[in-house]
């Protein structure tokens, strides 16, 4: 594995993407990105849209190819280990994610949503369910909001508390890495506060890669950010270097308005 | 030269001669359904007891006794046809349209799985009795003994349940919105439980009105069963025997020249009518009030 990258600056790697390109049919949405996502830390993927931040981060669990005609070139490495080589299946189960749009399961319960993955993916037992169900909804803020009715259809919480419960939903998986996919474009603002508090938080235990339209939602949470244009890595580094000290002049057109 | 006030009148004239059309047609569609069900109504009702669901088929009408009898005999047979069509053809038309919806996508299998929608469309345009032929042709090459038997009336059934329930299905899938499917996806979920557990499970309003659909298309169904389950044995005998049912009982029974037969055939026409109704009744309030429940 020559070129695999190991630190990155003070932090260790724990994604590392190489020469990775990924097409809709024939058309290639994006172009030999090669990023290092740094272990326990936030790393924001900002750009306008259709620059190919989503079909990126959607590579990042295989999930990108499981859409109609879509594959992937190239290598994302997590812990040193080739994503693209294993198991579609485990990989997503190391890798969560956060969609744009809440998208608990209508026909369960709150209860049951969170412990979805565990019954789904194994056979635990009654215990095992009421304790991950117990720490995701802790480490997702949403215990308190919804302890005594847990049993209660997950359709019945607000949008930002279905997101909350999508969060808790991933965690419950007990993944390595969260990838959240412009998690709050759909929500309020004191909901979108919330969850980007939440985010803060969850560093601490997962490495966080989130995609975001919102330059100042970057700049708020995340620890590194990369600039995505027309589907190429322009730059990438270290948030308040690249929103402060841009060094390249899309960059700097992009974060102070003159398109995008 | 016509004038302003002429074409007004003749707007007028026209609008108010296809408001009449249109009112005519409603009629005509409204009025062969009504007819029926006063006719069921009017000759089959004023028989119609508690005796007809705990009373078997009476003799003929003699000089010495004339018994009004009733429809268990029919009603048995017909649950039993049914339900024996319902076992082959709820399961393969599930599996074959979460085939269909789940696995299609691009390449071989995507052809394949249009393939399979496909012949279930020719399948449910295929006339019921040549169903009944060729399942007929079929046992006879099997085992000659059981032609005429429930077994091969619930297979001809089964044929024309499954393109039914497998139509209803596809699209009860199809409405299932993507966003499920990934975030199931994204959760490392295999794609066959992903489809049984989550989709399947979501689309199931839809797709038990395909089941009741088709129970009530079979129950109705008698050509299929004028061929190979057509009999007047007053009792039910077993699977290698044919037995009566409900739809071909009217067929039998209008027939004959006795009165309490006559009766009998009116009362099953009632019966039958009513159970579809309501079927299709239960299936659309319970598609309404499931999906009304999780969609919220």
């Amino acid at each position: 594995m020559e070129g695999l990258n190991t630190m990155l600056g003070e932090s260790p790697v724990k994604m590392d993407v190489q020469s990775l390109n990924a097409f809709y049919g024939e058309s290639r949405a994006i172009q030999d990105i090669n990023l290092a996502i740094p272990e326990k830390q936030v790393t924001a993927i900002i750009g306008p849209s259709g620059c190919g931040k989503s079909t990126l981060i959607r590579c990042l669990n295989r999930l990108h190819e499981t859409g109609f005609k879509a594959r992937v070139e190239g290598s994302v490495f997590l812990d040193g280990e080739d994503l693209y080589q294993i198991d579609a299946t485990l990989v997503r189960r190391r890798v969560g994610m956060v969609f744009q749009k809440p998208n608990p399961f209508a026909t369960m319960s709150i209860y049951n949503n969170v412990s979805a993955p565990l019954r789904f993916n194994g056979h635990p037992s009654r215990q095992e369910c009421d304790d991950a169900v117990l720490r995701a909804l802790k480490q997702a803020a949403l215990w308190d909001e919804v302890k005594d009715r847990v049993d209660d259809p997950a359709t019945s919480l607000s949008g930002g508390q279905q997101q909350r419960l999508c969060i808790a939903r991933a965690l419950a998986a007990n993944p390595e890495v969260l990838l959240m996919d412009e998690p709050c474009s759909a929500l309020d603002p004191i909901a979108t506060a919330k969850i980007e508090e939440l985010i803060g938080q969850l560093k601490q235990e997962y490495t966080v890669v989130i995609v975001t339209h919102n330059m100042q939602q970057a700049a708020r949470v995340s620890d590194r950010t990369a600039f995505l244009y027309l589907g190429k890595l322009i730059e990438y580094g270290p948030t308040e270097d690249l929103f402060e000290r841009p060094k390249e002049h899309l960059t700097e057109s992009y974060i102070t308005g003159r398109f995008g | 030269m016509t004038t302003r006030s002429d074409r007004g009148l003749r707007r007028k004239i026209f609008s108010h001669s296809m408001v009449v059309l249109s009112g005519l047609a409603i009629v005509a569609v409204m009025l062969p359904l009504f007819w029926i069900i006063y006719e069921c109504v009017v000759l089959g009702g004023s028989h119609l007891t508690l005796n007809y669901f705990t009373q078997g088929t009476p003799p003929p009408c003699s000089p010495i006794s004339c018994e009004a009898g009733g429809g268990l005999t029919m009603i048995q047979g017909s649950f039993i046809v049914v339900a024996l069509a319902t076992l082959y053809a709820v399961p393969i038309g599930i599996a074959a349209a979460i085939f269909a919806v789940e696995y299609g996508g691009g390449g071989a299998l995507g052809a394949l799985s249009r393939a399979l929608s496909m012949a279930a469309d020719v399948l449910s345009g295929v006339p019921s009795i040549v169903i009944g032929v060729f399942v007929y042709v079929l046992i006879l090459y099997y085992d000659h003994g059981i032609v005429f038997s429930v077994t091969s009336g619930s297979l001809a059934l089964g044929a024309i349940m499954l393109p039914i329930v497998m139509r209803t299905t596809e699209e009860a899938l199809r409405t299932v919105p993507h966003s499920v499917r990934e975030a199931a996806l994204a959760l490392g979920m295999t794609r066959w439980k992903i489809s049984l557990r989550i989709v399947l499970i979501s689309a199931l309003p839809g797709v038990l009105t395909g089941i009741l659909l088709a129970i009530a298309r079979a129950v109705g169904e008698a050509a299929p069963l004028l061929l190979l389950d057509n009999t007047t044995l007053p009792r039910f005998l077993g699977f290698n025997y044919p037995a009566q049912s409900l739809s071909l009982g009217i067929y039998l029974w209008a027939d004959s020249p006795y009165k309490n037969l006559q009766n009998l055939a009116w009362e099953t026409a009632l019966v039958l009518l009513i159970f579809v109704l309501v079927l299709s009744l239960t299936s659309r309030l319970a598609l309404n009030r499931l999906s009304r429940k999780w969609k919220a």
